[in-house]
């Protein structure tokens, strides 16, 4: 890492004579790496180039629990990238309390972001003190349940419109060898599952309830009881997916070997690599056909406060850049995902994009876990879901209780 | 002035200088680095620290809800139990490996490489590569299966009771060569003649190690338990790169909890105050062995 730091640091150093005074080199850090993310960010540096700038990727594999940490350390260590990527929600929050972050106020306000911006979450998220801080690019959201089409015609049932439809389906499917749900081992998908359940089958108002006003009587009471009801169905029903990564997870739909998967939108990029079509492939039922609402996570681009009076301003440069319409639709179009502007012209959106935007539309959205919960918070609920997930013996009375406990100390 | 009394005895101080001023720099390392580290990290974990360090004061707050975290009390059993037993399996086959080396045996330098080469590879490696022996779909389950045993099972790293033994197979596969290196090295230096003493005696082999040649390698025996004890603490990379911690919890250990809770869930204060746990278990442990070995006296030569 340092190495590689200090050869960029000495190539720049090298090149600065030579260039023309308008060029600015920018490193942009994000966890991009798959196929298809790849490909969505080289449309973001393309833009980017086309100012006149120049996109310096500085890409770090391993997702964001991994990236994440090494980006925080370069920027509270005194050697900030450019910009980079973080969940959409409070990841960057303490930076920016720590004045390590740049305002992008001035840039909101010239390009009207408050007016093109839906949902108007996204940008308050991005809100601390009144200033924004922060650029969304694209909206993810996790309440999916993706569908192999051929698993259920292999079992001889009819693909399920519903999760109760599904879960009425499993004996079917196991008796086919089939495993009826998805679920891999990294504990951020148990977690992810759940709050998808939670959506589906408490509601919206409950949901905000518990994640929003941290209502610990609320977490404890009969709707979410039901809730944890339909996790321990999906427990049961994920018995045999010996798989650690999402996209493993994925795999085992794609390939006919599990009935469904709970996963956000992103899965979309693995079915489209495997040249999958929705509809006749596979299905997507958003908001696991019983709720249809969607939450509005994402991503967004931190900057951080730097010296260098022309790299600030190719900073401003890149923050209008990103929220671009044609920049959006060419980004969100490969990502899988939804842009965070409604003018946007999105004719080449596939089916489930479609219903997504259908939904995005309606104004049937819920904030995102990332954007409601402390990541400390987050981690516990992952904690407390693989470990239900993965352990029969634990009585879903108990794991409510646990719940309880972790919404009563959220933050 | 040279007539004192003192002439005879220079200055303690002052002695081996050139060595004492080539060690300052590694003096201050150690104070600044590890001493002051471990106190400021002490420190910080009675504060509220999230993302960055901050003071706020919470007395012990984050070491009660470290212990009510069901997931450090697992890592903790899972840290005792893959802690003893690698302790005793590496040492125990790690000797009968060097034992059976050095009964003159053809091609020695082969099998020591073969039985070293493993702790050449990094643990990551090691894990993945475990990852996808034991893995039920395409592991040694499903190779057994094949041959016509349909009914065989043995998926280690999937099911909750038996995963931390998965673990300890890649980490036994990893770290026996190194310590049958150094058992042979001991076994090498014992004196040929004292194994014809007690061939003259009539000693049988056995009882001649476990008597005669297993009290005489002490030393060898405490140079490897450190080294051994040392990667049971800090395991961390075999288990992210075998389960991940999982299924569920049930492989955690406290290196992955320290990591997860600084930097995955942004909590420093929980961090610190489970990495403080870490280390006083450590010295619990560390502390009065090193008075019974080093202190108390010369009682051996």
């Amino acid at each position: 890492m340092k190495i590689r730091m200090m050869v960029a640091m000495l190539a720049a150093s090298a090149a600065l004579p030579l260039n023309a005074a308008s060029a600015t080199d920018l490193e942009v850090t994000h966890w991009w790496t798959s196929g298809g993310e790849s490909a969505a960010v080289a449309e973001l540096a393309k833009a980017f180039d086309a100012t006149g700038n120049h996109w310096v990727d500085g890409a770090i594999a391993g997702s964001g629990g991994t990236a994440r940490p090494i980006m925080i350390s370069r920027i509270t260590g005194g050697d900030p990238m450019g910009a980079t990527q973080f969940n959409h929600g409070r990841q960057a929050e303490e930076l920016v309390q720590a004045g390590l972050m740049r305002d992008l106020t001035d840039v909101a306000t010239a390009e009207k972001w408050k007016d093109i911006i839906r949902p108007s979450s996204l940008l308050d998220s991005c809100t601390i003190d009144g200033k924004i801080y922060c650029a969304p690019v694209n909206i993810h959201s996790w309440q999916w349940l993706w569908l192999s089409n051929a698993a259920f015609k292999k079992a001889g049932v009819e693909v399920p419109k519903n999760w109760d439809e599904f879960v009425a389906a499993a004996p079917a499917l196991e008796k086919a060898g089939i495993i009826p749900l998805a679920v891999g081992g990294q504990p951020w998908q148990a977690a992810g599952a759940f709050d998808v359940l939670m959506v589906a089958i408490a509601g919206k108002d409950t949901f905000n309830k518990v994640f929003k006003d941290k209502d610990a009587e609320a977490a404890a009471g009969p709707e979410i009881a039901k809730v944890f009801k339909a996790a321990d169905d999906a427990r049961r029903m994920s018995k045999g997916s010996n798989v650690q990564d999402w996209n493993q997870a994925t795999n085992l739909v794609i390939t006919g070997k599990a009935g469904g998967q709970i996963m956000g939108d992103w899965a979309q990029g693995e079915f489209a690599l495997a040249g999958q079509k929705a509809g006749t492939d596979y299905t997507c039922l958003p908001g696991l056909g019983v709720n249809e609402i969607i939450s509005t996570g994402g991503d967004a681009f931190y900057f951080p406060l730097l010296k260098d009076e022309e790299k600030s301003k190719a900073q401003a440069v890149l923050a209008k850049t990103l929220l671009d319409p044609k920049t959006q639709v060419a980004f969100n179009l490969k990502k899988g995902s939804l842009p965070v502007r409604s003018d946007v012209d999105l004719a080449a959106a596939n089916d489930c994009m479609k219903k997504g935007l259908d939904i995005l539309a309606k104004g049937n959205v819920i904030q995102g876990t990332d954007q409601l919960l402390s990541a400390d918070s987050q981690k516990q609920k992952e904690d407390l879901f693989s470990e239900f997930f993965a352990n029969p013996s634990m009585t879903p009375e108990d794991a409510q209780k646990r719940f309880a406990e972790i919404i009563s100390s959220a933050d | 002035m040279t007539g004192h009394a003192q002439a005879g005895r220079p200055n303690k101080l002052l002695r081996n200088l050139n060595a004492k001023i080539a060690s300052i720099p590694m003096i201050l390392t150690a104070l600044v680095i590890f001493v002051g580290g471990t106190l400021w990290t002490v420190f910080y974990s009675f504060t509220n620290s999230k993302l960055l360090p901050r003071l706020s004061f919470v007395g012990f707050d984050q070491y009660e809800r470290l212990w009510a975290a069901p997931r450090w009390v697992t890592a903790i059993e899972n840290l005792a139990l893959y802690g003893i037993l690698s302790l005793i399996f590496s040492l125990v086959i790690g000797f009968l490996l060097a034992a059976l080396m050095d009964q003159k045996i053809r091609f020695e330098n082969t099998f020591r490489t073969i039985f070293l080469y493993p702790f050449a590879l990094s643990f990551i490696v090691t894990g993945l590569v475990w990852q996808w022996v034991l893995n039920p779909d395409f592991g040694i389950q499903s190779v057994v299966r094949s041959l016509g045993w349909t009914s065989f099972t043995f998926n280690p790293l999937y099911t909750p009771e038996i995963v931390i033994y998965g673990i300890l197979i890649a980490a036994l596969w990893q770290g026996t060569g190194l310590v049958m290196c150094l058992m042979l090295a001991g076994l090498r230096g014992i004196d040929e003649d004292i194994w014809k003493a007690a061939r003259v005696d009539g000693i049988p082999m056995w009882k001649t190690y476990l008597f005669i040649v297993i009290p005489m390698m002490r030393p060898v025996f405490i140079t490897t338990i450190v080294i051994i004890a040392s990667g049971i603490v800090k395991v961390y990379d075999l288990v992210v790169a075998q389960t991940s911690g999982g299924p569920g919890i049930s492989s955690e250990v406290p290196a992955k909890y320290v990591y997860d809770y600084m930097f995955q869930a942004q909590n420093l204060g929980q961090g610190f105050a489970a990495s403080t746990m870490m280390l006083v278990t450590v010295a619990i442990i560390i502390v009065p062995w090193a008075y019974l070995e080093f202190g108390g006296g010369r009682k051996r030569g």
